[in-house]
């Protein structure tokens, strides 16, 4: 009994390979117009392959996160144009489905070096075309991101660079905004450059680290470093074991260790 | 899609009863008891994947012969060449670069920006789009010892213990002296770092951390870290070039039996390119879509193990191969986010793993060797597992948890990527927890390097996961991000140091070594050997293979 019980309980281990359930159920999916019939709750990426299709382009990190797999579909008899990642978007019954692997889109060629000064003047010269948002909302309802692409463009326009680089963070510069985009802004790379403005120099410094970088480039840690490096093994595992560890709940730069020789 | 099935939730009713609970323990910062180092050993030994003797085999050639692998593993080091030596004229040289790079990710883009800052031209060659890479999929964060509490020196003690002191600790030294100056040139490239208003960086712990050094961006890190690094090397085309979908499939030498460039080979228009390079780097990343054992991988699509197969065939020796890192929390469901990493950041923010009964069974901030290795023994010893209606087991991770240490509103703040690719399917994590199980992550080991990113090879350079020796048989997270761009970066000027004063312009290109490998197979009696590099996986179905009927 207990030994059937192990048994059931075993992990599947099938890799990605799609492996469906007995029974389940078909649907049919059209592929660039042609119908194919793949099982229910299936994402895009993975019908696809099911399919026989074995991909080059539009497959990257098949997590959400890489923006290779931008999608555009529609529902037979629907006049609705959708968008999704196909790693990331179930496949449903009736979907014509295309994917986007590459978008032209325009990136002017910058250097941070020796901006600072007039920012958004920056952005203006580099992005002209992003001060000529038509405020249609296209760009937000493809994000696949769910980011309100409409919102930031106009908050660059007004200058909030801060707002926009926030509100474009979770973006994954798939380009289905910029594909659909009727002033032809691709918003994408003028977001990735409002972003590393903010980061450089709207985001206040961190002192602790610039301090941080002095005292290794002083070679403070060289010497304390191949110490350890050489230390027989016993000494080493002493020195793990008697670590003190930072209380979970604190505050950064809230606690000091009681042996404060080697910091 | 509708969230959790029914019987899925009924049993999240035993997570929500021990949660207040357990919730005014975290508060007082008591948590389980983690293992001793003495319970560690047994319990890898009897539970860690790594540790079983299935699955395994002796490799029969190359610098490494005798070794004990993964099977996966082992069949690739033994594969033959994808180019016939003698139908290729390697005097049609189509580009020429200082520094060639092989691989697009944060390790590969961080040596070309620092080689061309020395003044090199570069080319990068990556197999997928630019940044499609195991570096955009690392969620939690990146380590560097720059708080008033912390140093280098503890980061080190951290790094040693977690790898259980089989790490090489000319590479770890390297790795921590190093770590406040990478976080400090990403701020200085623009990176959006979770900070205080003040500045101060918001630093957490990780599994295995002695302080908290943990430095994010969202649960995007990596991510952002890519695209920065993307967008700084894209400032520079004029100096590197990126050929995109056009990996390399073997290292070229000249007539001394120095690395002198590589062959590419376009995957659209199949053509085979003749790069001749004064140095060149490796680093293309780990093995994951190998998956050993059959587990499924957190892993990109490209990561195939490539530079292993290509700088094994010119004599490049590895370590620790047989180590593979299977991150604690891959999701389980819903099936269509199988594999898919759960970031040690959610654990980091206090989330605890539960068992069926809603009960804790093991500190939550194990090193990750030891913490999957708790949750594979919770679940195929003790049995105590939840089971998916496909047949997968987990354990639930309980993310509500973190609303109710941190307020209202932290997962979806702190957690966005995440709380979206849940809500996609009917489930809230701040509300539900998520059901985890070990996954295929990190190729612990791999090309032995020295501490300036050089190999045995003369001229051939390498960094990031490719390479072994810096995380030894285990490697804590955050330690990833920072090692693709400390030896990234020192790669990157050795390179750019060796292609200044190492003149290759009129050298002769070879491919003598692959004809002495192909004769090694050969006389090892290994025939029909697969062909490697891989390239890209292969998850053609078998119904349509089947109905193929072909030679393929």
């Amino acid at each position: 009994m207990a030994e059937d019980k192990k048994k059931k309980i075993k992990p599947l281990a099938t890799g990605d390979k799609t492996i469906p359930p007995e029974g389940a159920k078909m649907i049919s999916i059209y592929i660039m117009g042609r119908e194919y019939r793949v099982p229910e709750t299936l994402t895009i990426l993975k019908a696809v392959e099911y399919a026989g299709y074995r991909y080059v382009r539009g497959c990257g990190c098949r997590g959400g996160i890489c923006g290779a797999c931008g999608t555009f579909y529609r529902y037979l008899g629907d006049y609705r144009l959708k968008t999704g990642l196909a790693c990331q978007t179930v496949a449903e019954p009736n979907m014509v489905i295309v994917q986007l692997p590459f978008f032209p889109a325009n990136r002017p060629n910058y250097t941070l070096e020796g901006m600072g000064g007039d920012l958004h003047g920056e952005l203006r010269r580099l992005y002209p075309e992003v001060f000529k948002c038509v405020g249609c909302g296209t760009c937000t309802r493809t994000c696949p991101m769910d980011i309100d692409v409409m919102d930031y463009i106009s908050l660059m326009k007004r200058g909030d660079l801060k707002g926009a680089a926030e509100k474009s963070f979770d973006c994954v510069m798939c380009g289905l905004c910029a594909g659909r985009c009727p002033a032809q802004i691709s918003q994408f790379n003028a977001a990735m450059f409002v972003r590393r403005l903010y980061g450089r120099f709207m985001a206040s410094k961190a002192a602790h680290l610039s301090k941080r970088v002095d005292e290794v480039q002083s070679g403070k840690y060289a010497i304390m470093l191949e110490d350890l490096t050489k230390a027989d093994s016993d000494d080493i595992k002493r020195l793990y074991i008697e670590r003190e560890r930072e209380p979970d709940m604190s505050e950064p730069g809230g606690w000091m260790p009681e042996d404060t020789s080697h910091l | 899609m509708e969230g959790y099935i029914p019987e899925l939730k009924e049993l999240i009713k035993r997570v929500e009863a021990t949660r207040p609970a357990r919730v005014e323990r975290a508060k007082r910062n008591e948590h389980f008891p983690a293992l001793t180092m003495q319970q560690r050993e047994e319990w890898l030994n009897l539970y860690h994947p790594d540790y079983k003797k299935d699955g395994r085999r002796a490799v029969r050639i190359g610098p490494n012969k005798g070794a004990v692998l993964p099977e996966e593993v082992a069949s690739l080091l033994e594969s033959s060449s994808r180019i016939d030596s003698n139908a290729i004229d390697l005097s049609r040289v189509d580009y020429t670069a200082d520094v060639l790079v092989i691989g697009g990710g944060g390790a590969g883009t961080a040596a070309a920006i620092m080689a061309q800052e020395a003044g090199c031209k570069a080319i990068i060659s990556t197999k997928l789009r630019h940044g499609d890479s195991n570096t955009v999929m690392a969620e939690g964060g990146i380590q560097g010892a720059d708080q008033e509490c912390d140093s280098p020196y503890c980061h080190y003690l951290d790094v040693v213990g977690g790898g259980h002191f089989t790490n090489r600790p000319d590479l770890v030294a390297a790795l921590t002296n190093d770590a406040p100056l990478i976080i400090s040139w990403l701020e200085d490239m623009g990176m959006m770092f979770d900070k205080l208003p003040d500045g101060r960086m918001k630093v957490r712990h990780g599994g295995g951390t002695s302080r908290k050094r943990m430095h994010s961006a969202g649960d995007m890190t990596g991510a952002e870290i890519m695209r920065v690094l993307r967008d700084e090397a894209r400032n520079r085309h004029w100096d590197i070039t990126v050929l995109e979908f056009t990996p390399a499939v073997e290292l070229l030498l000249d007539s001394d039996g120095g690395c002198a460039g590589a062959i590419l080979y376009n995957l659209e228009t199949k053509e085979f390119y003749i790069v001749r390079a004064k140095a060149v780097i490796i680093a293309s990343g780990g093995f994951g879509r190998l998956h050993i054992q059959g587990f499924p991988t957190t892993n990109h699509y490209g990561a195939t193990a490539d530079g292993v197969v290509m700088a094994y065939r010119a004599g490049v020796a590895v370590s620790e191969l047989d180590s593979t890192q299977y991150h604690p929390t891959g999701a389980v469901f819903p099936e269509q986010n199988v594999g898919l990493l759960i970031t040690e950041k959610v654990r980091g923010l206090g989330a605890q793993l539960l068992n069926i009964e809603g009960e804790e069974f093991c500190f939550a901030l194990e090193p990750r060797d030891v913490e999957s290795t708790c949750i594979i023994r919770e679940c195929v010893d003790q049995g105590k597992g939840v089971m998916t209606p496909v047949g997968r087991i987990g354990v639930w991770l309980d993310s509500p948890m973190i609303d109710l240490l941190h307020g209202e509103g932290t997962v979806k703040k702190e957690l966005p990527a995440k709380y979206i690719q849940f809500k996609r399917y009917g489930i809230d994590i701040s509300k539900e927890p998520m059901l985890i199980y070990p996954t295929l992550h990190y190729q612990n080991g791999g090309l032995v390097i020295n501490d300036e990113g050089g190999t045995s090879l003369r001229g051939l350079f390498s960094a990031g996961e490719v390479t072994g020796g810096v995380h030894g048989r285990n490697r804590l997270m955050g330690n990833s991000l920072l090692d693709i761009l400390v030896f990234g970066r020192r790669a990157g000027m050795s390179a750019a140091e060796y292609a200044k004063k190492d003149d290759k312009t009129k050298v002769t290109l070879t491919l003598a070594h692959i004809d002495r490998f192909e004769r090694e197979l050969k006389d090892a009696g290994i025939e029909g050997a697969v062909r490697g590099p891989l390239l890209l996986p292969d998850y053609t179905p078998d119904h349509v293979r089947v109905r193929r009927a072909n030679k393929e």
